[in-house]
């Protein structure tokens, strides 16, 4: 069903060249390429300190780290000079690994003003509380929550879990076209693990695509990826399938970073 | 992409307007005869002139008060004129004969004074420079036996209830502003709710400086019989000025047994440009005595305006089981300076009271939350509650907390949380990332910030505050 070649590939969503970032005057991503198209799910693999969350804020276009060389091309435009808002709205999505709180906010109000900024974007009528609320019972239960959730101030006195939850409530609310998950299994236990992993598989399709920013083999059990990469001194130095990420899973990545510096 | 949270943008104030119309104003300058005039001019009783001019000679001997974490040039107060009211008058029985430019000052506003335009359930005193120029619902507080007007007109219509209690909560000599107000305070409103009475509608006063070179010395008296209820909400606004204008106001409540007062401010005097050029100097003196058994007094205030503000709503808490609540939110943006805070004195046996305190300072703003907890000897079993909150947004601002607690019975409980928090790149880029802009972003999160004290305002009122907490802010955050 998702195995690579057995359909047709679909188009190019995102498109990543020779891309470099700095945080602090200090360069982190020293020229990362990469292709995601329509209908993949690729995972993003690499030791502590390889730049794979600076990848993942770097395409949201978090403030703090600068892109000093590359481009990146969403749908064919230029993802760079889009305001962070913008991306969003455009339908790029990023599952943060630390979710922010929001006090006196409701989770409930937090979202549907997303759910509107976005429809009033795309031209759409804004939805009322109680239109809203229909839509959300759906997706509550899909994540395996009750509306008290809903009341609670946004990540406010979250468990950890909790948070990566709620991360993937507003990925399931907002349905956008290219998913970013930095880490979003770390932290969890394996029955929110596999809520959460069973989640984002359900809202594969031919249109959407999914970059998983991971640590770990074990949610590639539940979301089996397209592609596998692995980042490693701010560059991608290997790619491959599935089989790659249970190799890195029995021998690690210091035998990469010795074959990185062989290339 | 921009990383920085500075002001880039100013939005001017929007209620800068002035009005063109046609004012007696009384040549600046403060002497006995003066007051003598405005005593005059309000067709006052011989005590109340007396009161006024006890006043006035004991300020003569006041200094300036300075402890204030505020800074600002000397005040001439012999550059200030104490009167000015539109011409006009004398006195109106209906609407009709209001002057059509003041309704449409009001009208402009938001404030609409013609009954049919009315707010709903809402009844209007409005003040304009030193007069109340319109009461609206009058007939139908009537009925109740509630009475609302003009302060100058209470004091010739029902002078034992004045009498009785002005100055009873703040006395002419309370301080160098409440004294200077006693002296020369022109107009206010004044509201007595008889035994028994819930008012069946929000009061509310809108008051409007307008005239170049004044003060406005306004003067609230609130009394709440043995089982009433009543909830009172002010406005204020001034046009955009380079000028500094003095507003020095006074308002005392009194509750009953088991009366409740409820009182809400929403501030918005012209706050003075970015550079700080012009703007209001609030210097206002609040109290409300619970003197009755379980009787409650609550203040909302939201203070957004001014270039100044100095105030320190509180409560006497005399009567045993009595009440005080003291929700505040200030804003200080650019060059804005706010000193203010609560008084809570506890006299009764379960005396309780609640402080939340909400301060938001951006630009170059500096917002000061100064408070007292006072535990009286006889007070056993009082309680308090004080939760003091500063969000800072920028890094050329400042919040400072002074909570004085003075304990003088060993069963007394006190809880003390204090917070800072900065409003972080991290919080707005989160927004950011689900669609949000950013200034849709900095207004959720202080709104969210805000929350417990809007909670409080009366319905109608909680969303202007909201609006306006967004007008005062924004160009805030780049």
């Amino acid at each position: 069903m998702t195995g690579k070649g057995k359909r047709e590939r679909g188009k190019v969503l995102l498109e990543v060249r020779d891309l470099h970032a700095s945080a602090e005057g200090r360069e982190i991503l020293r020229g990362v390429d990469l292709t995601v198209r329509a209908g993949e799910v690729h995972a993003i693999m690499g030791p502590n300190g390889s730049g794979k969350s600076t990848l993942a804020q770097v395409l949201a276009g978090h403030p703090a780290y600068a892109v000093t060389a590359g481009q990146v091309l969403y749908e064919g435009n230029d993802l760079l000079a889009m305001a962070p808002e913008a991306r969003a709205r455009a339908g790029v999505f990023l599952a943060f690994q630390y979710p922010v709180a929001i006090r006196g906010i409701t989770n409930a109000y937090f979202l549907r003003a997303a759910v509107n900024a976005i429809r009033k974007h795309r031209g759409e009528v804004e939805l009322g509380p109680v239109e809203f609320m229909d839509a959300l019972e759906e997706k509550l239960k899909v994540i395996g929550w009750d509306s008290s959730y809903l009341t609670r101030p946004v990540n406010e006195g979250f468990s950890g879990g909790e948070k990566k939850r709620n991360e993937i409530l507003q990925l399931a609310v907002l349905d956008p076209k290219l998913a970013i998950l930095d880490e979003t299994d770390s932290g969890l236990d394996i029955d929110a693990l596999k809520t959460v992993a069973q989640t984002v598989d359900k809202l594969r399709r031919p249109d959407n695509a999914t970059v998983l920013v991971t640590h770990y083999y074990r949610i590639l059990t539940h979301i089996e990826p397209d592609v596998v990469h692995v980042l490693a001194g701010g560059r991608i130095v290997k790619s491959g399938g599935k089989e790659l990420a249970l190799e890195l899973e029995e021998k690690g990545y210091d035998w990469l970073r010795e074959e990185a510096v062989v290339a | 992409m921009s990383s920085g949270i500075e002001a880039q943008v100013l939005q001017p104030y929007k209620y800068g307007f002035v009005t063109d119309i046609e004012s007696e104003t009384v040549p600046p300058g403060l002497s006995e005869d003066v007051i003598r005039l405005i005593s005059q001019k309000k067709g006052e009783p011989a005590w109340m002139l007396e009161w006024r001019l006890k006043a006035y000679r004991n300020w003569l001997k006041m200094p300036e008060p300075h402890w204030a974490n505020v800074q600002y040039g000397p005040i001439d107060y012999q550059a200030i004129s104490y009167y000015a009211a539109p011409k006009q008058r004398p006195k109106l029985d209906s609407l009709e004969q209001v002057d059509p430019k003041l309704l449409e000052t009001f009208e402009k506003l938001g404030i609409p004074i013609e009954e049919r335009k009315r707010l709903a359930g809402v009844a209007v005193d409005a003040v304009f420079d030193s007069v109340s120029v319109a009461t609206t619902f009058r007939e139908e507080l009537k009925k109740h036996g509630v009475i609302f007007c003009a302060i100058s007109e209470a004091i010739r219509e029902y002078p034992a209830l004045v009498q009785q209690y002005l100055g009873s909560v703040v006395p002419y000599n309370d301080n160098f502003f409440a004294a200077l107000n006693s002296a020369v305070f022109t107009d206010g409103s004044f509201v007595y709710v008889p035994k028994g009475v819930r008012c069946p509608m929000e009061l509310s006063t809108y008051f409007r400086i307008n005239a170049e070179s004044t003060g406005q010395f306004e003067r609230t008296l609130i009394v709440a019989d043995e089982g009433s209820y009543v909830s009172y909400l002010e406005g204020c606004s001034a046009p955009v000025r380079d000028e500094n204008q003095l507003h020095a106001a006074v308002v005392e409540l009194v509750a009953l047994d088991r009366a409740t007062i409820k009182y809400s401010t929403i501030q918005n005097w012209y706050p003075g440009d970015e550079a700080g050029r012009g703007g209001i100097y609030n210097f206002v003196t609040k109290r409300g005595a619970c003197r009755g058994r379980s009787s409650k007094i609550s203040w909302t205030q939201v203070e957004t305006g001014s270039a100044i503000t100095w105030k320190y709503p509180g409560c006497i808490l005399q009567g045993d089981d009595s009440i005080g609540e003291f929700y505040s939110v200030a804003v200080t943006n650019h060059r804005q300076q706010a000193d203010t805070g609560t008084k809570m004195i506890h006299m009764g046996k379960n005396t309780r009271s609640t402080i939340v305190s909400k301060g938001i300072s951006a630009g170059r703003g500096q917002n000061t939350y100064r408070g007292l907890v006072k535990i009286l000897k006889g007070a056993e079993q009082a309680r308090n509650y004080s939760q003091c909150d500063s969000m800072l947004i920028g890094d050329q601002c400042g919040a400072h907390t002074f909570p004085y607690i003075d304990v003088r019975n060993s069963t007394a409980t006190m809880e003390h949380e204090a917070s800072t928090s900065k409003i972080g790149e991290d919080q707005i880029f989160y927004a950011k990332q689900r669609g949000l802009s950013a200034e849709d972003a900095v207004s959720m999160i202080v709104n969210g910030f805000c929350k417990e004290v809007f909670k409080e305002l009366p319905m109608e009122f909680a969303v202007e505050a909201q609006r306006l907490l967004g007008i005062s802010l924004e160009g805030s955050v780049g």
